[in-house]
C-alpha cells in the first residue's frame, strides 16, 4: 500500500531548491520527454553549459521573465513506496504567506542551505515557519557539498549551529543530510564522494519516515459538513435515512461509540459508519464517511460530534497565532472579520495584539499597532458563535482557521489556536 | 490484525475529494459539474456519486458540446448521465455561431477548441452557476501547477494567477461576489496514473476511444489526428488505418491519438506508466500554439 507524504521545501534564493526538487523528479522518472527537450532547449538558447533543472519547477510566463518563484506551485512524484506532493514555495521574506499557505498541509519540511553560506536568517525563518505550521519531520540538506570539497567538518559545523537553534523550537524530528543537488550526491543514491555520512540519501528518508501517527488518533472529532437525506418517498430502504457526511479530524470513529453532539449536547451512539462502497467498523482521519446515529436529534452543518469524555473546548473567546496575508488591509485591535473553522462560519473582532513577533530573530513587540502582510502575531478572538477546538499542537484540523475580509472577500489570515483565552 | 491506520494514497485522495465536493454543495446554491464523457470527468462524477450515496447528486452537469465529438462520446455521456439520474445541461458552441456570437474557425488546422470558452461561459451565466466542477490536475501543465483548489473567476470569467486567494489546511474559502464564480478542482492531486488506477479499482466505464481500436487516421506534427469530415486534410495528408488510443477526448480537430495495442485497462496502466510523454504534450495540439499557450487560455476563462 502505497502512503501519501506531503512536504513543503524551503530555500534562500540560490541555494538550489529548483536544482533538487528537478533531481528529485528526473531521477524518479516523474519528468516526462516533451518536459526536458522543453527545458533541453530554453537551457541551449540561454547559452548554459548544462541542462538547467531548475526550469522544471519554473511556472508562469511573469516567473520565467523575472527568473524568480512567486507563488506556492505543486510536482507529484512517485516511487513504488510513496506517492509525494511537494508544496514549493520561494524563499524571498515577501513571501511568508506562501510558505504558511505550503506548509499548512505538510507532513515534512525540507530546507535546504548552502554548504558555503551555512545557516543564514532565511533558514531560521523556514524553520521557525515550519515549527509554528506543526510540520512535524524537519530535514535540513546541506546542498552544494562539491563545493566545499565533501568536507565533513563543514558539515558538522553547519548541523551544530542549527541544531543550536532548533532547540529554541518545537521540532519533534530533526535531520540533516549532506546533498549536491547538481550532481546527484545523497539525492536518490548515497554518494561515493562523502564515504564519512553514514545516514540514507534524501529519496531513501523521504521514503521510510514514519508520517502514520503524526495524525491524531486520541481525540474523536467529526465536523458535521453536509446532511444526507434521500427523501426518496418511493425507496423504502433510504425513506428515513438521515446521514451526517464529513471528513474525520481526528481520533476513531466506531459504531456504539457514545457521542455528544456539540453545541446541543445531546448525546447518542453512533448507529452505522457508511461510505459509498458500504459499512466500515471503524474511521480515522482524513476518511470521508457518513455517520449514523441512533437517536433522531438535530444535526446540521457547524456541528461537532465528538465522544462523551473526551470533548473540545468550546468557546468564543480564542488566543491563536495568526499570520495576516492581506495586501491592502492590516490586522488591529477592532478589527471585524469572517472566520472559517472546520465546517463552521462566523464573525470575529479581534480584542487584541498581543504582540508582533519577528520570524527571524522570535523577538515579541508587544507595543506593534497592527499586523500587515506576511507578519505574525499572537492574537486574542472574540467569535459571534462558539467553535468547537482544540489546540493547533494537538490537532490542526480542529486547531486551524482562516480569516476573511468581508467586503473583499479574499482570505487575508490564517491562525493556530494556542487554546481558550484565560479569564 | 493490528490496525495501523493508514490509507493508501488513492483513498487519501478520494477522501480529499469528496470532501470538497460536499464543501461546495454545502457552501453555494447553483454549482455544475463539467461533464464531457472523458475518463477526469467521469471520475469527477463518480466521486460525486460516491459523496452524497445513498441519495441523488444534489447538482446538475453540463457539457459544452462543440459539435466535433467522436460520435462514441455523446451516446456515452447520455447513457452515464440517465443512469446517475443527473440534470444535463448542454451549452453548445454551434448556438453561439449560429447567433452570430462565434466566428467558425475555418482552413486545414481549423479548431473550435479557442471560442468554446465564450460557449462555457454563457453556459456559466445564463444558468447563473456559482461554482464550476471541473477535472482539471496540477500535474497536467506548469501554468496549472500553482492553480488553486478554490479558483477565483470575475464578472468576465477571466483567471487572474496574481488575484487568487491563499488555500490553507482544507479551509476553502469560497465567498463571491454576484457575477462572480469559483472553478472547483477536486483532483488537483492526482496524477494520470493515479486516475488511471482509480478506475481500474472502482470499475469505472469509459468510452471505447480510449482502449486501442483500428481507425483511420493521418500523421500531423507528430500525432496522429482522426479522418473525420470535420478535419480539412491537405494533399500531402496520408490516411492509413492503425491501431490506436486516444488519452483525452477533446474536440475530434484537435485532439490525437496514440499509437497502442492496450485493449483492457491493465494495458492501458501498463502503457500510461511506461509513457515518457505528458498527456497534453503528446495529444493535444492546441497547447502546442507556444509555452505560454495554456496561461494565457486559462486568462481568457478556460479551464
Ligand atoms: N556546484 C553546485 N551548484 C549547484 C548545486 N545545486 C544548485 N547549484 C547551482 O546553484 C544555482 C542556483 O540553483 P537553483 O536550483 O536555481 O536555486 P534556487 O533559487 O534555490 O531554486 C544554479 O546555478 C545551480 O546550477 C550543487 O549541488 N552544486
Amino acid at each position: 500500500m502505497a502512503e501519501m507524504l506531503r512536504l513543503a521545501t524551503a530555500g534562500s534564493v540560490d541555494d538550489g531548491k529548483s536544482t533538487l526538487i528537478g533531481r528529485l523528479l528526473y531521477d524518479s522518472k516523474a519528468i516526462f520527454e516533451d518536459q526536458l527537450e522543453a527545458v533541453e532547449r530554453t537551457s541551449r538558447e540561454r547559452g548554459d553549459e548544462h541542462t538547467d533543472l531548475a526550469l522544471l519547477t519554473d511556472g508562469l510566463r511573469a516567473e520565467r521573465e523575472q527568473g524568480i518563484t512567486i507563488d506556492v506551485a505543486y510536482r507529484y512524484f512517485a516511487t513504488p513506496k510513496r506517492k509525494f506532493v511537494i508544496a514549493d514555495t520561494p524563499g524571498h521574506i515577501q513571501y511568508t504567506r506562501n510558505m504558511v499557505t505550503g506548509a499548512s498541509t505538510a507532513d515534512l519540511a525540507l530546507i535546504l542551505v548552502d554548504a558555503r553560506k551555512g545557516v543564514l536568517e532565511q533558514s531560521r525563518r523556514h524553520a521557525f515557519l515550519s515549527s509554528l505550521l506543526g510540520i512535524p519531520h524537519l530535514v535540513l540538506c546541506i546542498n552544494k557539498m562539491d563545493l566545499v570539497d565533501w568536507s565533513e567538518e563543514r558539515f558538522e559545523e553547519i548541523k551544530a549551529e542549527f541544531r543550536a537553534f532548533a532547540m529554541k523550537l518545537d521540532v519533534s524530528d530533526l535531520s540533516f543530510i549532506p546533498v549536491s543537488a547538481l550532481h546527484g550526491d545523497n539525492v536518490v543514491e548515497r554518494s561515493a564522494n562523502m564515504s564519512w555520512y553514514e545516514g540514507g540519501s534524501l529519496l531513501h528518508h523521504l521514503e521510510e519516515v514514519h508520517i502514520a501517527s503524526d495524525r491524531n488518533l486520541i481525540d474523536a472529532r467529526f465536523p458535521v459538513q453536509y446532511v444526507i437525506r434521500p427523501q426518496n418517498q418511493t425507496d423504502h430502504a433510504t425513506h428515513d435515512y438521515r446521514g451526517y457526511a464529513g471528513q474525520v479530524a481526528g481520533g476513531v470513529l466506531k459504531p456504539g461509540d457514545e457521542v455528544v453532539v456539540l453545541p446541543s449536547g445531546f448525546t447518542s451512539t453512533i448507529a452505522a459508519i457508511d461510505t459509498a462502497d458500504g459499512p466500515v467498523t471503524e474511521a480515522f482521519a482524513p476518511m470521508s464517511v457518513t455517520v449514523r446515529l441512533t437517536d433522531e436529534i438535530d444535526v446540521s452543518r457547524g456541528d461537532m460530534i465528538a465522544r462523551v469524555r473526551n470533548q473540545p473546548h468550546v468557546g468564543q473567546d480564542i488566543e491563536a497565532m495568526v499570520c495576516w496575508m492581506g495586501e491592502a488591509s492590516t490586522l488591529a485591535p477592532g478589527s471585524k472579520l469572517a472566520i472559517k473553522h472546520t465546517t463552521r462560519w462566523a464573525r470575529a473582532l479581534v480584542k487584541d495584539l498581543q504582540y508582533r513577533l519577528d520570524v527571524n530573530t522570535l523577538h515579541r513587540d508587544h507595543d506593534a499597532p497592527t499586523l500587515s502582510l506576511n507578519e505574525i502575531g499572537r492574537v486574542t478572538l472574540r467569535t459571534t458563535q462558539p467553535l468547537f477546538f482544540d489546540e493547533y499542537r494537538r490537532n490542526r484540523d480542529t486547531g486551524s482557521f482562516i480569516l476573511v475580509d468581508e467586503t473583499t472577500n479574499n482570505t487575508v489570515g490564517a491562525g493556530m489556536i494556542l487554546g481558550p483565552t484565560e479569564p | 490484525m493490528t490496525t495501523t491506520y493508514e490509507l493508501s494514497h488513492l483513498r487519501a485522495l478520494e477522501a480529499e475529494a469528496i470532501h470538497i465536493i460536499r464543501e461546495v454543495a454545502a457552501e453555494f446554491e447553483r454549482p455544475v459539474l463539467l461533464f464531457s464523457g472523458g475518463k477526469d470527468s467521469m471520475v469527477m462524477l463518480h466521486l460525486a456519486v460516491k459523496a452524497f450515496a445513498p441519495a441523488r447528486v444534489p447538482f446538475p452537469v453540463m457539457h459544452v458540446d462543440t459539435g466535433h465529438n467522436f460520435d462514441e462520446i455523446i451516446a456515452f455521456r447520455d447513457e452515464i448521465v440517465a443512469k446517475v439520474g443527473a440534470r444535463l445541461v448542454v451549452a453548445s458552441v454551434q448556438d453561439d455561431i449560429d447567433a452570430g456570437r462565434s466566428v467558425d474557425p475555418s482552413g486545414p488546422r481549423a479548431s473550435r477548441n479557442r471560442i468554446q470558452t465564450a460557449t462555457l461561459l454563457r453556459g456559466i451565466e445564463e444558468n447563473r452557476f456559482d461554482a464550476v466542477f471541473g477535472g482539471a490536475r496540477r500535474d497536467e501543465e506548469k501554468a496549472r501547477a500553482k492553480e488553486r483548489v478554490f479558483s477565483f473567476r470575475d464578472e468576465f470569467g477571466q483567471w487572474d494567477p496574481k488575484n487568487q486567494r491563499p488555500e490553507l489546511w482544507s479551509l476553502y474559502n469560497g465567498r463571491t461576489a454576484p457575477g462572480e464564480h469559483i472553478r472547483v478542482f477536486p483532483l488537483s492531486n492526482w496524477t494520470e496514473l493515479d486516475i488511471w488506477q482509480y478506475i481500474a479499482d472502482e470499475g469505472i466505464p469509459l468510452p471505447p476511444i480510449y482502449f486501442a481500436h483500428k481507425r483511420k487516421v493521418f500523421l500531423r506534427d507528430g500525432m496522429w489526428m482522426a479522418d473525420s469530415p470535420l478535419i480539412a486534410r491537405t494533399d500531402a495528408d496520408e490516411v492509413e488505418e492503425r491501431s490506436v488510443r486516444f488519452r483525452t477526448v477533446g474536440d475530434v480537430t484537435c485532439t490525437g491519438s496514440v499509437e497502442s495495442t492496450a485493449t483492457t485497462l491493465e494495458a492501458v496502466i501498463a502503457e500510461v506508466a511506461a509513457t515518457r510523454l505528458t498527456e497534453r504534450g503528446a495529444t493535444r495540439a492546441d497547447d502546442r500554439i507556444s509555452e505560454a499557450g495554456m496561461e494565457d487560455r486559462k486568462r481568457e476563462g478556460y479551464f
